[in-house]
Formats: structure tokens, sequence, C-alpha cells
């Protein structure tokens, strides 16, 4: 039985009817067509889904979408405004803090999250902040330096 | 240093990633696209006493079910591309038939209109197993026990003896023999995007297209025309993003074969996006080897022999380069080091495990652990500095081209600048000092290091399965935009940065003028692929070779329009200029000329009288009007280059490594880690 929700993704309004079991990941990718937000382990290990759902970091494998009615929901199609990029985004850019990209969406969600909550993030800060997001390709090195470019901007924004 | 090589440039690729805009196959949504499940084996080792699909079948949303028996004789084995002297290749069928020799191996696929519905109906089908004793060690199995593959009679898929020099003659001499087992832990690669197929197949025109998550399009274009029984002109492959690979996607697996074939069968679109505990299960696996280690050296620290006599766990199949990967091991077991005589005894064993293959180095890091674990344990047994035994086996920096016992040339090193540069910055001597005074203090610090040689630059087609080469096309179109077509296939490398760094260099245009493309065996000339650290060094080498080539056209058809001789030309800054080469000559310099703006959409009319340069930009123009082209030259401006590696690369370098351990916990925090590496050419220093 098919269950009616009302959704805001990135300021946009949604009105759907889904199967109660959908996963709010595939809501996103397979209904809205919002492919930004990946599935890397379906099990909230790896955090490459990482959305902000009422401004707070969730991995969207493991939430389902009809929990999420009458939320905001933020994804990575979001972040920019007006055409320029999040800090957070320029960071990675600038920083080198991405390679193959999978893990990127959800790194710079749950990045912004956490220098919402900490603008000065110390390099143990981020670490530990972003410990639920996995990446296999940089060594979180760059990653690190990405966020602190992102923190220090924002700062002069 | 160029204008864009040698510069930290940011990737041209990552505003698409940042933006959550780019493609991964999971991405690509096509109508009516039907998806894969597979039904797995639970088991490692169990005869498939029957399978029931009439519930699946049933189920809503369901299209079809395959099992072994559907695809046995249609469907071509996964293929193994390692020859080695009477190696058993096992009959690797994309779908499991009479037993299941894996936890993880494939017994039937689920096509359903949605993936929610295709999983449910998988639910339903139910196997019968009857179990069998489990092959998991590959010391004991190589001995005796249970036979995975009947028809071999035992577990063991070959053995192989490598290496040069009197080993025997060289333990002998040794004032001392060390001994020491090593043991490589199996591991599961884990790129964060598992696999996944999507493939169309197109009956009117007899097209299929796949779109695959893999490091190499054009090989598996090739190995799945064989497989499916179509031609592979008939086949195109598509990479899309690709995230992540680490080895694990330079291979051919069979759930790649199955989605193409059966699209061919219901010629509709179908996709598989691997679950990560299918990635984890049925994805190649890395290392998993366990050996011994036997070193003989004089009591002065210098070593006369190295003997490592090794079990490779295979797991239950080969897959494209299974056995090939402990030759690897093999090949570097001389590390930064004169070794007179080295010998590998390898004996390849079959395990109720998935396949073992490359991985982040492939068998390399295993000989560079087991070269490096014997330094440590000779220094020790001489009560020798680590540093200093190193120190004392290093060939000289003249001493290259360095031949190893291992049948390697070494092109060039300079082993003892490293490892200098390592202990200076990581101020060796005090951290020797402060970790006797903190062990006083009864803490655990423990001071590691490794001074290694890497084999890149895979690599020279004799010595490489099927063609080491790159390739490469560089075409200026008609608007002067320049486009690179690479065989290499970056996913994550960050080529299309550094490739149009090259290009743009070498032809002097715009970096934003170039594209680089890749991946798709449509659009991409015959490439080899992304793997081994090769596709800077060959693919990179292949597009500067291609560029020099499409420049000899560039000038002649300068000369021509200039009317001077080619010789006669300078060429900078993109441009050719037949008075600056003149006014190099004299000194005197003159004034660009300006070329005038095309009307928007329209293309400009290349005024040529009287002209004193031109841009290479402008001659692309000028060849594909080809109203002014010098007799019997080819309208067009596009190169195509194959380059053929005559060696491999050997880069060294240096790490040192401090942790403490503490005491209770066990816990191992990082104080300090020192890395030098030989990176040869920077073409960006911001990926490098």
């Amino acid at each position: 039985m098919n269950q009616a929700i009302s959704i805001s993704v990135n300021g946009v309004d949604h009105h759907d009817e889904v199967e109660p079991r959908l996963l709010l990941v595939h809501y996103l990718r397979e209904l809205l067509g919002l492919t930004g937000t990946h599935v890397g382990c379906e099990t909230s290990i790896c955090g490459a889904c990482t959305i902000l759902v009422d401004g707070q970091a969730v991995k969207s494998c493991t939430m389902f979408a009809v929990q999420a009615d009458g939320a905001n929901i933020t994804t990575i199609e979001g972040l920019a405004t007006n055409g320029s990029l999040h800090p957070m985004q320029e960071g990675f850019w600038e920083q080198h803090g991405l390679q193959c990209g999978y893990c990127t969406p959800g790194m710079i969600i749950a990045a912004t999250q956490l220098i919402d909550r900490n603008p000065n993030p110390s390099r143990e800060e981020i670490r530990h902040g972003l410990e639920g997001n996995l990446c296999r390709c940089t060594g979180y090195q760059h990653i690190v330096e990405a966020v602190e470019y992102a923190a220090k901007k924002k700062a002069e924004l | 240093m160029g204008k864009y090589v040698g510069q930290r440039i940011k990737r041209t690729e990552d505003p698409r990633l940042i933006k959550g805009l780019a493609h991964y196959v999971d991405d690509i949504r096509l109508p009516d696209t039907l998806h894969v499940v597979f039904v797995r084996s639970i088991y490692a080792h169990a005869r498939i006493t029957g399978i029931d699909v009439t519930e699946a079948v049933k189920s809503p949303g369901v299209v079809a079910v395959y099992t072994g028996k559907d695809i046995a004789t249609t469907v071509g084995p996964v293929p193994c591309a390692a020859a080695l002297p009477d190696l058993k290749v096992p009959d690797y069928r994309v779908l499991a038939t009479g037993k299941a020799l894996f936890v993880g191996h494939p017994i039937a696929a689920v096509v359903a209109k949605d993936r929610y519905a295709a999983r449910d109906a998988a639910d339903l089908i139910s196997v019968d197993y009857e179990e069998l004793p489990v092959v998991v060690d590959v010391e004991a199995s190589a001995k005796g026990g249970p036979v995975i593959h009947e028809k071999f009679g035992n577990n063991i898929a070959y053995t192989l003896t490598s290496g040069e020099g009197d080993i025997d003659a060289a333990l002998k001499a040794a004032d001392r023999i060390v001994t020491q087992r090593m043991v490589h832990q199996r591991l599961a690669p884990v790129a964060m995007e598992g696999r996944g197929v999507l493939a169309r197949y197109f009956p009117g025109e007899e097209e299929l297209t796949v779109w695959s998550s893999t490091q190499i399009p054009h090989l598996l274009r090739t190995q799945l025309a064989l497989m499916i029984g179509i031609p592979e002109n008939k086949l195109r492959v598509i990479t899309p993003e690709v995230g992540g690979g680490f080895g694990s996607k330079l291979n051919v697996y069979a759930e790649e074969a199955l989605l193409g074939w059966i699209s061919i069968q219901l010629c509709k679109p179908v996709k598989w996006i691997e679950t990560r505990r299918e990635n984890m299960q049925a994805t190649i696996h890395g290392r998993a080897q366990v050996g011994t280690v036997e070193v003989g050296c004089r009591n002065d620290g210098i070593l006369t022999g190295l003997r490592y006599n090794v079990f490779a766990d295979l797991g239950a199949y080969h897959q494209l380069l299974t056995p090939a990967i402990p030759t690897l091991t093999g090949l570097m077991l001389s590390g930064a080091y004169r070794i007179p005589a080295i010998q590998m005894n390898v004996t390849g064993v079959f395990t109720n495990k998935m396949s073992t293959d490359a991985y982040r180095g492939a068998g390399r890091p295993e000989a560079t652990y087991v070269v490096e674990r014997a330094m440590d344990i000779v220094a020790a047994e001489l009560k020798m500095d680590p540093v200093e035994v190193r120190r004392k086996n290093f060939p000289a920096k003249t001493e290259f081209p360095f031949h190893t016992a291992t049948g390697l040339d070494y092109d060039s090193g300079d082993y003892e600048a490293a490892l200098d540069k390592a202990l200076d910055l990581s101020g060796y001597q005090k951290l020797r000092q402060e970790q006797t005074k903190a062990r006083a203090e009864g803490k655990l610090i423990g001071i590691g290091m490794s001074s290694y040689v890497e084999i890149c630059a895979l690599g020279p087609s004799q010595a490489m399965p099927a063609g080491g080469w790159e390739s490469a096309t560089v075409r200026i179109e008609p608007t002067g935009k320049v486009t690179v077509m690479t065989g290499a296939s970056p996913h994550g490398q960050g080529q299309e940065t550094s490739f149009a760094q090259i290009a743009a260099d070498e032809l002097g245009v715009d970096l934003h003028d170039v594209t680089v493309i890749h991946g798709d065996t449509a659009i991409v000339q015959y490439g080899i692929g992304t793997f081994g650290s090769r596709a800077t060094a060959v693919g990179g080498t292949a597009v500067l070779i291609a560029i020099q080539k499409l420049k000899e056209k560039a000038a002649k058809i300068a000369a021509h329009i200039l009317q001077c001789e080619a010789s006669g030309l300078a060429f900078e800054g993109g441009r050719y200029s037949k008075q600056r080469a003149a006014a190099a000559a004299t000194g005197v310099s003159e004034p660009d000329v300006a070329v005038g703006e095309a009307p928007a959409g329209a293309l400009p009319e290349p005024d040529t009288e009287g002209r004193s340069t031109l841009t290479i930009q402008e001659i692309a123009l000028i060849a594909h009007i080809a109203k002014e082209l010098p007799p019997d030259t080819e309208p067009g401006l596009s190169a195509t280059y194959f380059f053929e590696p005559k060696n491999f690369t050997f880069p060294f370098g240096t790490h040192i490594c401090v942790v403490e351990i503490d005491k209770e916990t066990g816990e191992t925090t990082f104080l300090r880690y020192v890395a030098v590496d030989d990176c040869g050419k920077v073409i960006n220093p911001l990926l490098v």
C-alpha cells in the first residue's frame, strides 16, 4: 500500500506516493533523478549517501522516504547558491580533496554540517567529525585540508 | 616548467564531481530498464542438487530468471589472460553449474521491472545444497585433502621457480641465514563504488552497448565479444565515471557478460548494481600469500642471497590475472638492493574463496614487505642499525642501469639520497635517542622504515599478457578546440587535467580549449587501460608523441602558406612564425599579427594573404577547408600514436614511520610519518 509524502528537496516541493519500504536515497535518485547522492554500503557505514534532513546530516540509505515526510532536504545538487559553489565545494576543488569523486557528495555534505557546528575545527576535530565518511582514494589528508580551507573561507564571508 | 606542465592546476574534472552532476553507472537512466539481482552461494563448497525458481517466476514484476543450465553452452567462460607453464585453468562459467565453489558464487539471475521486485523474487528462489568439505588453508590443501576441481586431481594450479644466481651456493657462503615466516593477509579492495553494469541491445542495429565500472574498456570489449559471441565491432563498452578501482576493476567479470547476454535475450536495457555484500564476496580479493623467506648475509651485513618459498591463495577460479600476481612478487624480490642470488618458488593453490587478483601494487607490495622485513631481521641478528644494513646493500647511483637477480634492469636510481633525505627530515638520530629514553620510561615506541623500488609504467608488451603499450589521438577541430583521446581509462587519477596540461603546452593553446576523452570504445582508438601506474608514463607519452606527429604536419602546412621552409619556422605560444626564426637570428622582434574574430555562428575565414605567422588553431581550419594545402597532404589535423615503452620505470623512495603502542590497550598512535618518493617529472604538483 503506497503512502503519500510531501518533501521539500533543495527548495522544491515534491508530492509522491511511495512504497513504505522505499529508501530515501532511492526516492531521491530514482523518483527525483537527483543522482548526486551515492549509495556506497547500504548499511550507514560509508557516508556516501549523506544528505541534510532539516539541517542534520543523515545517511539516506538507511532512512525510509516516508520517514522524511514533511522534511526539508538538501542534497549535493542543492548546495551551490545562484551558481556559486559552497565554500566546502570550493575547498574540495582547491585542495584536491577528491580523486574518483564517489564519496565526495556525502563527504562535502557531512563537512558542511561539521563547520556549521564548529566554525574553526582543529585537524583532529575534522578527522573525528568525518569518521562516518569513508574515502578509499585520498588517504584523507587533502580532505582535512579542504575542510580547513572551507572553514576559513566561510569565516571570511 | 611550461605554462601548464609543472604547475599546480585545479582539476578540470572536479566541478561535475563536487556538484553531484557526474554520471557513474547507476546514475545513467534509460527508459524501460530492467534490474538484475543475483542469487549467490551461501556455502564455500557445495553440490547444487536443485534450484526451484517456480515462485520467483510468478513474483510481481519478474521478467525472467536464469540459472546455470540456461547459459552453460551459450555464454563463454570468464577469461584468464595469464599464461604460465602448465597452468591448470578451470572452466569458469558465468553461473555455477553443479558445484558452488565460493561464498558469493552466482547461481541464478533474476530480472525484474525494478530492483525491489528483483530482490523480492530472488528471495523466493530455493537452492538445495549438499555441503562439501571446504578448502581454506593453502599450506594444508597443497599437501592433500578435499579437491575443488576433481579433474585436476589436486588443488595445485601451478608451481613456478624464478630468479637468477646459484641460490644454494649463495646461502652456503653466508655467515648467517635468517629465516622468517611471512603472512600477507587476504583483503577486499572495496572501491567506494562497487561494480555496476548497464547493458542495452538494439536488435535492429544488432548493437550492444555495455556501460561498466571498469579500468579496461577496450580489453573488456574484446573479452565480452568472445564470451557473448557478438562481433567486437558491434559491441561498445563505455566506462562512465568510475568510483575507484584499485585493481579490482582491472578484470572481466561473469556479471558483465551475463548482463550483455540478458539484454540481447530481452531486447531491453538491463542494469545490475553490486551491493556492498556482493562486493566483499564476489569482486576479486588481494594479497593472500603465506611463505618463508631465507636471507643469507655476511657478518658485515652484506647480503649473499634470498630465497622465498610461498603458497599463493588463488581462490576457486582464475580471474583475468590471478595466477600472474605472485609472479610480480618474484620480479620485485631484489627490492632496492644488490642481492647476487634470488629464488622464488611459488605454489599457486586453489581454495574455496573468491579469486585473488590485482590490488594496489598487485604482488609488488608483498615483495617489498618480504625484503624490508628481512632487512630488519638481518639488522637485529647482527645488532646493526637497520639504516646501515640497507645502506650497505644499495647499488650505487653510478651502477644504473642496474641488473637484478630477478631479471630486471632498473633504469635509474639513487636510493641512498632518498634514504638520507628521509633520515634528515625525520631527525632519525634524535628519534632513536627519544626512543631509547621512552623505552626506559616503559613506553613502547617503534621506528619502522622501508626503502622500496616500484615497477611502474606497465609495461613493455613483451612482458605483458596482451599488449603493454598505450594509445592517443590528438585532433584539432575546425574551430581550434583540441580533442585528446586516450586509451587509458582514468578513474580518479586526474588525467583529464594532466593530459590537457601536456597538450596545451605542446600546442600553445589555452588549457580550457583541450578536452580529454576516454572510456568509450566507439570514440577512442583501442587502448589498454589504467592500472599498474601506467597511465601517465605510457599514456601521457603517447599523447606527447601524437602531438609531435600532428605538429610535423601543421609545420608543413604553415611553411606552405607562409612560403618558407618548414625548417625556417619557429613555433612558440601556439604560433608558427617565419619572421621569428629570422628575428631570433638577428635579435629583431616583430609585433604579433592581429587575427580577426569570427562573427558568432560562423567559422572564421582564414585570411592567409601576406601573413608572417599562423596559429596552430588557424592551421587546423586551413587543414579542414583543404583549399590551400601543400600537394599530397591529407586534409584534417589529427594524429594517432601507439606508444610501446622500452622498459618499465622503477621509482623508489624511503618511508620512515614512528608509532607508539599503548601497553594496556594495544592502541597504536602514529607519531611521525616521513615519505620521500621519486616522482619523476611532476606534471601537476597538486595531483602528485
